[in-house]
């Protein structure tokens, strides 16, 4: 192949390296007006009366709305949401009245002036208090909320979605079983921080049309999302992604663009802006849900996993649109990468006045992992089993059954992962140790897996046009949020249509021009938008060919594409540019036929079908799973609890990397974000109050922080993925925290059940274990 | 209360009016419409509004615009003109040190101002000239390879 597997050069990068790429904030319009926010300082309250009487006296304000204007309840998957608090408020920064003004200090100063009467309620902090029957209740009409048919809510409680895996008899193997062994863990709320806050701009026209600009990574979900809530139809609709600036999945679904949009109606036509600052982006975007799990797992004296009860309890927050869908795939996922016959898994998303809840890189399986994975340690220490060995003998392999009882497919190639690792970090040769008697070095191992978590019927589309030079334009709706898809997608088209990726445009980010795509997340982009490219390219192509066969007199099936010609595969001069063909064939006598080639691709996921509601089994719920592992080697210092990541070595069987650098980049992103999660990332809440919103008190990792990477990848092949490829960058991160706590542990004897490592929680910790595991 | 200054901005002497409590990066952003620098904080702890002043990186959302009086900015769009980028601009594309791009103005500058000032620096000594500017994205490795590569361009021009 002479593109697809290559590391052909980004395609975006003059316009990142010199600043000429415009992101939403960037963008000035004629008329604009700014807008502010007022928020609740209160977790959880009624609202009693809102009084905008001095607000909207001031000077320069144009509009001021409250949540009372569109009351609508909204939500992806479960429509438990308004874009501004209606009746109370569910946490503290809940949106409740909004200001556009002619410059933002007016809109501040307004908001000041906006004076708001509550009644405080009682707060709900804690999931395990959430889940109490006594609990204050978040959401008291959660009967009265439309959701997914796939979703189980408990009205009456805050539970909102209550997934229920059963496989096997799980207490009759925990009889049989030679050992069982009980373990928790918990993982606190982090967040994504992109270092993009989101920013957006809404405008109508005196037709009623609505364009929104957004950094957002789903343009046409946020369509969806948007007409509804608004009751405007979806040809009324534009939304524009200029550019993502990170994402990560905080900028999968809709956030503030629902609060300017009511602002925008009454603005007779001048656009409305309102960006985030860092605080807000922290209070008030997407978090990563904290979960509390537990695990009782029965084993066999050869290690062999018999049986697993395990329950994740996510704190979704004061709303679980999109964390009911955690909830699901944690338990699809409840066995982590290994094949065990009998399950019971609970998870639960549940309601609390905590941050609001979200998709995050990995979009709940960093969060299992965390458990899954030292759980394996604790069950190979205990066994007296190599922990590698122990994962090896229970890992998924071709042939074998996953959590939900589907066939696990000839692309498995977890084992392949493993090897590699083990032997890039040489896992099983001691570290060696430091002459600072206080400090102290060990390795750690951990596996991960992921599925994209969508629905079934998750589409994508592309339209490519031939231009009359041969050069051609590539419409997509998949966003490139830095993850390279806009180079990778190039590359798919260049390799079928024979075009160089230099002489290939392609455009995003438009509703208005590029056709649909449900979403940029779930590592599915490569995987699902390549598909729809593919056979956009076929489609192009059985056009030329038909038009090139009337040219030459060849039967299609004997004509080929090479190097931007179309070529008989028999007889090798006999050939015609494609160029020559873009707008149509025009025959000796002067007239034409066809027209300009426009090649059109649709790709649907098929034969992926529903689960059984009542045991969560399903033969192929899912497109793929990925699966690979971290080695890492740490470095701890015991005076001061600084954690120091000298080494990771990653692997993944990726299936196919359409570009290997891009693939790798990914990888290296994924450690060090994940390192960010295991050593230094909470969000410190106290009773509904978020402490360290800022950059200065809740810190991601710095080039000084990084280690030295090895990052592979293996290729077994995705039967129905684009030359072979599947989805890898959500996966990449899974394992970076299970493997950074095995080898806190194997350097310390101590087995942390809570996230971060910060160097307090390690000198704590360290305090009650004096010995060093120091060979 | 507005002030007059005059400072030197990408090579250009500018005479402007600002008011006292406006930063350079407003100033920049939105009286120039230079929007290479961005504002990821606000507060100078995560580098993407970085610019040299006077030849030095700095967090143009800490500096006040008045400061700047007869001093010489240069942002990400003064690096370079036309298609023919910096020595870093380039090797930031060719080594992928980049991913969503929202950190590249400010890291690309931090990294010119850096090597200004040590044109053959150690590994230790870029990550620590970097570790101010945060990238959510890339993990920093190519960020790193990419700086390496000019500074080693700069050693053998020795």
């Amino acid at each position: 192949m002479k593109y697809v597997g290559k590391s052909v050069t980004r395609v975006d990068g003059i316009k990142k390296v010199t600043g000429d790429l415009k992101y939403v904030d960037d963008l000035k319009m004629p008329g604009m007006l700014y807008a502010a926010v007022k928020r609740s300082p209160y977790p959880h309250a009624k609202i009693i009366n809102i009084n905008i009487e001095e607000a909207i006296k001031l000077p320069g304000v144009k509009v001021v709305t409250t949540g009372k204007d569109f009351p609508k309840r909204v939500g992806l998957y479960l429509a438990d949401k308004t874009f501004m608090a209606v009746d109370k408020v569910r946490y503290r920064g809940e949106a409740v009245a909004a200001v556009a003004a002619e410059t933002k200090e007016i809109a501040e100063e307004a908001i000041s002036l906006i004076k708001v009467d509550y009644e405080e309620l009682p707060i709900v902090s804690n999931v395990l208090d959430a889940i109490k029957e006594d609990a204050p209740l978040i959401h008291p009409n959660l009967g009265e909320y439309k959701h997914a048919p796939i979703f189980h809510t408990l009205p009456g409680t805050n539970i909102s979605e209550h997934f229920k895996l059963r496989k096997g008899d799980v207490e009759l193997a925990f009889e049989q079983a030679d050992f069982i062994l009980e373990s928790e863990f918990y993982v606190p709320h982090i967040q994504h921080c992109p270092i993009e806050n989101h920013s957006a701009i809404a405008q109508f026209d005196r037709e009623g049309r609505l364009t929104v600009w957004a950094s957002c990574q789903s343009p046409y979900a946020v369509r969806a999302a948007l007409a509804d809530a608004f009751k405007i139809p979806s040809h009324k609709l534009r939304v524009i992604s200029p550019s993502v600036g990170g994402g990560f999945g905080a900028k999968a679904g809709t956030t503030l663009e629902g609060i300017i949009i009511p602002l925008a109606m009454k603005t007779k036509g001048r656009p409305v802006k309102l960006t985030y600052s860092r605080e807000d982006e922290f209070n008030n975007s997407y978090v990563r849900q904290a979960m509390y799990a537990t695990f009782k797992t029965g084993v066999m004296k050869d290690g062999k996993i018999v049986a697993l009860k395990s329950n994740f309890i996510w704190d979704g927050g004061a709303y679980t649109e999109y964390g009911v869908n955690i909830a699901k795939s944690a338990g699809f996922a409840a066995a982590g990468p290994y094949d065990v016959e009998n399950i019971h898994c609970d998870s639960y998303a549940v309601y609390t006045n905590n941050p609001v809840g979200g998709p995050y890189r990995g979009f709940g399986m960093s969060e299992i992992h965390f458990g899954i994975e030292q759980n394996m340690d604790i069950i190979s220490e205990k066994l007296k089993i190599d922990p590698i060995e122990i994962r090896k003998l229970n890992a998924h392999k071709p042939g074998g059954r996953t959590a939900t009882n589907a066939l696990v497919d000839d692309a498995c190639g977890l084992i392949d992962c493993i090897n590699k690792v083990i032997n890039d970090i040489e896992y099983h040769k001691p570290s060696q140790q430091p002459k600072e008697d206080y400090k102290v070095r060990a390795k750690g191992f951990a596996c991960g897996m992921k599925a994209p978590s969508m629905p079934n019927n998750a589409a994508s589309s592309a339209i490519i046009r031939i231009n009359e030079d041969g050069s051609a334009y590539l419409s997509v709706s998949a966003q490139d949020i830095g993850q390279g898809s806009d180079t990778a997608l190039t590359q798919i088209a260049a390799e079928i249509l024979t075009i160089p990726p230099e002489n290939i445009s392609i455009n995003t980010g438009d509703t208005a021009h590029n056709p649909y795509e449900w979403q940029t997340v779930a590592s599915r982009i490569t995987y699902s938008a390549g598909n729809a490219i593919i056979k956009a390219c076929e489609d192009i192509k059985e056009q030329l060919f038909h038009l090139a066969s009337i040219k030459l007199g060849i039967f299609p099936r004997d004509l080929q594409l090479e190097e931007g010609f179309v070529r008989s595969s028999i007889y090798p001069n006999k050939r015609i540019p494609i160029k020559d063909l873009a707008l149509g064939l025009s025959m000796e006598d002067g007239s034409a036929v066809h027209g300009p080639l426009i090649g059109r691709g649709t790709f649907i996921p098929e034969n992926i079908r529903n689960f059984d509601m009542d045991t969560g089994l399903a033969d192929n719920p899912v497109v793929f799973w990925t699966y690979g592992c971290y080695g890492v080697e740490i470095e701890i210092d015991t005076q001061t609890g600084n954690i120091k990541v000298l080494k990771v070595a990653s692997c993944f069987d990726v299936g196919k990397a359409i570009n290997p650098d891009l693939v790798k980049a990914q990888c290296e992103g994924a450690i060090v974000q994940g390192i960010g999660s295991a050593i230094f990332e909470e969000i410190i809440m106290q009773n509904g109050r978020f402490m360290n919103p800022s950059f200065m008190d809740y810190k991601i990792p710095t080039a000084n922080d990084i280690p030295e990477m090895l990052v592979s990848y293996v290729e077994n092949r995705q039967k129905d993925g684009p030359f072979g490829a599947r989805g890898m960058a959500e996966p990449a991160m899974i394992p970076a925290a299970p493997a950074i706590a095995s080898a806190f542990y194997n350097a310390t004897g101590i087995r942390v059940k809570e996230l971060p490592l910060t160097p307090e929680r390690v000198v704590k910790a360290l305090k009650n274990h004096k010995i060093l595991n120091k060979k | 209360m507005k002030h007059e200054i005059y400072f030197t901005l990408n090579h250009e002497k500018i005479l402007h009016e600002v008011k006292a409590n406006k930063t350079l990066l407003q100033m920049l952003r939105e009286d120039f419409d230079l929007t290479g620098a961005k504002e990821g904080c606000g507060q100078g702890e995560c580098g993407a509004c970085t610019v040299l002043l006077n030849g030095k990186p700095i967090n143009s959302c800490l500096v006040l615009a008045v400061e700047v009086d007869g001093k010489e900015i240069t942002t990400i769009e003064g690096l370079s003109e036309g298609i023919n980028l910096d020595e870093l601009q380039k090797s930031f594309i060719t080594n992928g040190a980049l991913q969503c791009g929202y950190c590249t103005p400010g890291m690309i500058m931090t990294a010119k101002g850096f090597l200004n000032a040590n044109p053959t620096p150690t590994l230790e000594e870029i990550k620590v000239a970097i570790s101010g500017n945060l990238c959510r994205c890339t993990g920093y490795k190519r960020i790193i390879e990419a700086i390496i590569e000019v500074a080693e361009e700069n050693q053998s021009k020795d």
